[in-house]
């Protein structure tokens, strides 16, 4: 029976069907195996092959790949929780009362407030290691760079995303952060500068005009703060982190892949 | 003999070439045209996106308004009553009026009048300031700021929030920061 069922599969397998969607062989052999990953949008990223070294723990501490595996939690439960979150004064702080109470296995909010707190301890260590092992030497110097946007990335994910159960902590942690903005020189109104900027005796930089004001859409955190850090959020810096870690990623395979002990210096091209 | 490649060099003058047609628009005016057209809608595009950005509509209360009259206020009081819609405190003396902003100088909170101490007390760092406004506790490093204040025609007082007066640049001393009444 099994001798019937395997000719039916490999007789599939020839089928136009089948072979409009995997345009390589079993992989059962070097050529097809590398064909499998190279083909294929999701998986062609990843090296065909890697170095034994490269999988060592002990080296790498794998905080980049935990770092993005936890962006990709983040990405999971932050869409999950869009389903029932709305960023408005009234529903804000009761809809994640009631993600936490009322929707199944409420822990979706606590996955998420978890992954988020992780991913800032994972990135940083994830800065140590590159740092300690020297990764960041030429040729890899402004992927260096990248990662460094990256972080602050992070971190404005971070400060955006706190702002959205709409709580004490999250409105005064926001109106404290929103005030250092309105220290920057030039574009904020109580810093150095702000003054400068002014048409015909009217000046540009005021309280309802500088870049705190553009950040909160008004001059304190309320509703339109909420709505402008909700899209921020889940759109705005989202859109940009990808764009970043498409490079970074791009970056460290065409560098040579992971780092590992023994390859150091530059790679030989 | 049919040839299509002999007409040219057959007679060139009947069929000459033209650069002018080919080179038209490779000159430096058309170019120049072409492509500050593009920066300028790119520009445009940028600009109108960024002023997109700026509110037009504020959901929040006017800066400027009024209090209601002078005989409303005891001399030598401090009025709670606009504190939560306006965010100012309104102080009597026997010189006259003042308005108080409600915002701590540390890091923003809004603080509490504690009239038993006859202190603003804020609830974040524990800042303290006199009911003139001025720090003597905590954190804070300078004192509250002071709002525009002035008589309307009404006879109602007008407090005007998007003028502030610091008492450590001397705004104290601006006569807009305070209102003469005996």
């Amino acid at each position: 029976m099994m001798g019937r069922l395997k000719g039916w599969f490999s007789d599939f397998t020839r089928t136009p069907v089948w072979k409009s969607v995997f345009r390589h062989k079993m992989p059962k052999d070097p050529k097809n195996r590398a064909l499998a990953v190279l083909t294929n949008v999701f998986l062609h990223l990843h090296p065909v092959r890697m170095r034994k070294q490269g999988l060592r723990i002990s080296y790498t501490w794998c905080m980049g790949g935990l770092s993005f595996f936890l962006f990709l939690s983040l990405t999971v439960t932050g869409i999950l929780l869009m389903f029932y979150y709305r960023p408005t004064a009234q529903h804000a702080y009761p809809d994640m009362l009631d993600l936490m109470e009322s929707a199944t296995l409420g822990l979706m909010r606590e996955m998420h407030r978890w992954a988020a707190h992780l991913m800032v301890i994972t990135v940083w260590l994830h800065m140590l290691r590159v740092f300690l092992t020297g990764s960041y030497k030429p040729p890899r110097e402004f992927n260096w760079v990248i990662g460094v946007v990256l972080l602050v990335l992070t971190l404005l994910f971070s400060f955006t995303g706190y702002l959205l159960p709409w709580d004490q902590l999250a409105m005064w942690a926001v109106t404290v952060g929103s005030n250092m903005a309105r220290a920057s020189p030039g574009v904020g109104v109580e810093g150095p500068g702000s003054q400068l900027l002014a048409v015909g005796g009217v000046p540009l930089i005021t309280s309802g005009s500088d870049v705190r004001f553009v950040l909160l859409g008004g001059r304190f955190v309320g509703e339109g703060a909420l709505l402008r850090f909700y899209v921020l959020h889940c759109i705005g810096i989202p859109f940009i982190f990808v764009m970043l870690l498409a490079a970074h990623f791009w970056r460290v395979r065409r560098d040579g892949g992971i780092s590992g002990p023994g390859k150091g210096g530059r790679l030989a091209l | 003999m049919a040839d299509n490649t002999g007409e040219a060099t057959v007679d060139e003058t009947v069929a000459p070439k033209n650069p002018e047609r080919r080179e038209f628009l490779k000159n430096l005016p058309v170019l120049g045209i072409a492509w500050g057209a593009l920066a300028a809608s790119v520009g445009v595009i940028l600009a109108g996106s960024l002023r997109f950005l700026y509110p037009n509509v504020l959901y929040e209360p006017p800066q400027q308004f009024k209090i209601g009259f002078p005989d409303d206020f005891q001399v030598g009081s401090v009025s709670t009553a606009f504190k939560d819609k306006f965010g100012v405190w309104i102080i009597r003396n026997e010189e006259g009026f003042y308005a108080l902003i409600s915002v701590c100088t540390h890091l923003g909170c809004t603080p509490n009048w504690l009239s038993n101490e006859n202190k603003f007390k804020c609830p974040c760092h524990g800042s303290g300031f006199y009911m003139t406004g001025i720090n003597f506790e905590g954190p804070a490093p300078r004192p509250l700021e002071r709002a525009a204040i002035s008589l309307a025609d009404d006879g109602q007082i007008l407090v005007d929030k998007s003028q502030k007066f610091l008492y450590e640049q001397g705004g104290w001393d601006d006569p807009t920061s305070f209102l003469s009444f005996a």
